[in-house]
């Protein structure tokens, strides 16, 4: 049998290393490193003041210090919001597009109202939502699955409207019934948008968390954010920003595993790259 | 009777009549191949006779029962000019996705007996696991041929269906779709561009013109080449036919 061999560039570039590393591993690291150290180096000389810019060994110790005082709590507060107010709006942002782009009545009856929803910035819903519901976890859940719900919702109508529709005949021809026509040839034909349209809401899940804490908590990283500016903490707003970062990065890295897995199938550049030379084995 | 009848009354897209007072017949196991200009509505007539366009006035009887309408499972199959494969699945899967049984992507590859067979039939024996991203432009078309015998079909709608491949990938195709058919028997309504292909593989050629209606000229090939299928390659007497086809083409173009 022939199988096309995807693997020998890759091969060829796991050999390579830097210092002992792969060079795979290495190559990101150099710019932060750069960075860090410049910073470090910098306000050591005297460059930068210490008091604004703390050095990244003061962060360091900052953070070490905040996770024996509380920093477990304020971690677990934002991602608990995070994944409240994500998976409220996804849930309703999936329904909504689905029902839009698979039902024309639904279509004529929404897709207006909500496309003038969108124009509106999401953050100015927050001094509503706090004349409304106060400052207690209702609005912070509202704003962030308010952040989460457009992204989402555009990813599936689109998703399902890109659908080819030489596919949809195929399932046609086979007199498949319209929940079938869903379940076995539009849903996975559109998944790669519903895909990127999760992974962008749950991004701007985290940025509507901080935007609510920073307006009014007592726990969370927004809530640090907002307590080292007062205190004039700068590690401690470079510590929260460090978190920030790392939570993000993350979950982000989880959607990627997650777009991986359920799209092994797709044929495309970043797929080739992801996949390395899967694709020769699996055929021997 | 025949066993195969199709008749348009009329077809119409908009303002525009595609078909007209259309009747084509088909013997069991004939194979018969639509010919015309691009815009005639050969591939129109596909669809209604798979029961994919409804917006027609039109009787569609396979062995004297109605089907017009009804999709494929009937005993029609269907292979367009792409293969159409899912990519989210695997060879077997698609083949097998006629199956109302059959699940959408994961789990353990179909490796059933049955798909086996046909991937066997089809040269594709041990493919079952593969991603249609992992197959060659004419292995997909292979495995679209597959799709389309899965059901059990005793006709077979083709659609241009060799027409996106080389010219070698073509002939061994077509010399793939001539064995399937003597094999199994299959009626074959066949739409090409290819006369050579209509020539190489039919027992009757229909030349529709541009303007609807009744189609103007049916060709008994074996009659024409005084040979049955399978034929061989490069005949003379095929040569002269082609040139005839051609010259009846042109004509139709220039009136």
């Amino acid at each position: 049998m022939n199988t096309r061999v995807l693997d020998i560039p890759v091969a060829r570039g796991r050999r390579r290393r830097l210092a002992g590393i792969p060079l795979a591993w290495a190559l990101p690291l150099i710019l932060p490193a750069l960075l860090l150290g410049g910073a470090e180096l910098a306000v050591r000389g005297g460059l930068l003041p210490a008091n604004l810019m703390p050095p990244p060994s003061e962060v360091a110790r900052t953070l070490a210090w905040l996770a024996g005082h509380g920093l477990g709590a304020h971690v677990a507060a934002s991602t608990a919001r995070v994944a409240a107010g994500f998976l409220c709006g996804a849930g309703i942002a999936v329904l909504l597009g689905s029902l839009v782009a698979l039902e024309r009545r639904a279509a004529a009856v929404l897709e207006p109202t909500l496309q003038a929803l969108r124009a509106i910035p999401s953050l100015a819903w927050v001094p509503l939502l706090l004349l409304w519901f106060g400052i207690d976890e209702l609005p912070k859940l509202l704003l962030i699955a308010i952040g989460a719900f457009f992204p989402v919702y555009t990813g599936v109508v689109s998703g399902f409207g890109g659908v080819d529709r030489k596919l949809v005949e195929v399932g046609q021809l086979y007199r498949l019934a319209p929940a079938a026509l869903v379940r076995r040839v539009l849903l996975p034909a559109a998944m790669p948008a519903i895909l990127t349209g999760l992974r962008t809401g749950l991004s701007l899940a985290w940025m509507f968390m901080v935007a609510a804490e920073l307006i009014a908590a007592t726990r969370g990283l927004g809530y640090l954010l907002s307590d080292g500016r007062e205190t004039s903490r700068a590690d401690i707003v470079l510590a929260a920003i460090v978190l920030l970062a790392l939570l993000g990065k993350l979950s982000d890295m989880g959607m990627v595993a997650l777009e991986r897995r359920l799209l092994s199938w797709r044929d495309d550049f970043s797929g080739a790259r992801g996949r390395g030379g899967k694709a020769g084995g699996s055929a021997a | 009777m025949s066993f195969l009848e199709i008749q348009v009354d009329e077809k119409r897209f908009g303002e525009r009549i595609v078909l007209k007072d259309l009747r084509l017949a088909l013997a069991r196991g004939e194979i018969l191949s639509l010919v015309g200009p691009s815009g005639c509505g050969k591939s129109t007539l596909l669809s209604i006779v798979a029961g994919l366009d409804r917006q027609v006035r039109a009787a569609v009887r396979l062995d004297g029962a109605p089907i017009a309408g009804q999709g494929v499972g009937d005993g029609i199959g269907f292979v367009f000019q792409e293969p159409r494969l899912f990519p989210w699945l695997d060879v077997g899967r698609n083949i097998a996705f006629g199956n109302t049984g059959s699940r959408g992507s994961g789990g353990t590859a179909v490796t059933a007996p049955d798909i086996e067979a046909l991937l066997a039939e089809v040269g594709l024996a041990g493919y079952a696991a593969h991603l249609p991203r992992q197959l060659s432009g004419g292995q997909a078309q292979r495995v679209a041929i597959a799709r389309g015998l899965h059901t059990r079909p005793r006709v077979l709608l083709m659609d241009e269906p060799f027409s996106a491949v080389d010219a070698i990938t073509r002939i061994k195709l077509q010399d793939l779709l001539a064995r399937v058919a003597r094999e199994r028997g299959l009626t074959v309504l066949l739409v090409t561009h290819d006369i050579d292909e209509a020539v190489q593989l039919s027992d009757s050629i229909v030349l529709l013109d541009r303007q609807p209606g009744p189609p103007r000229t049916r060709i008994d090939v074996n009659a024409a080449l005084g040979t049955a299928r399978p034929r061989a390659r490069g005949d003379a007497r095929a040569a002269r036919l082609k040139a005839d086809i051609l010259a009846m083409l042109e004509a139709e173009a220039a009136a």
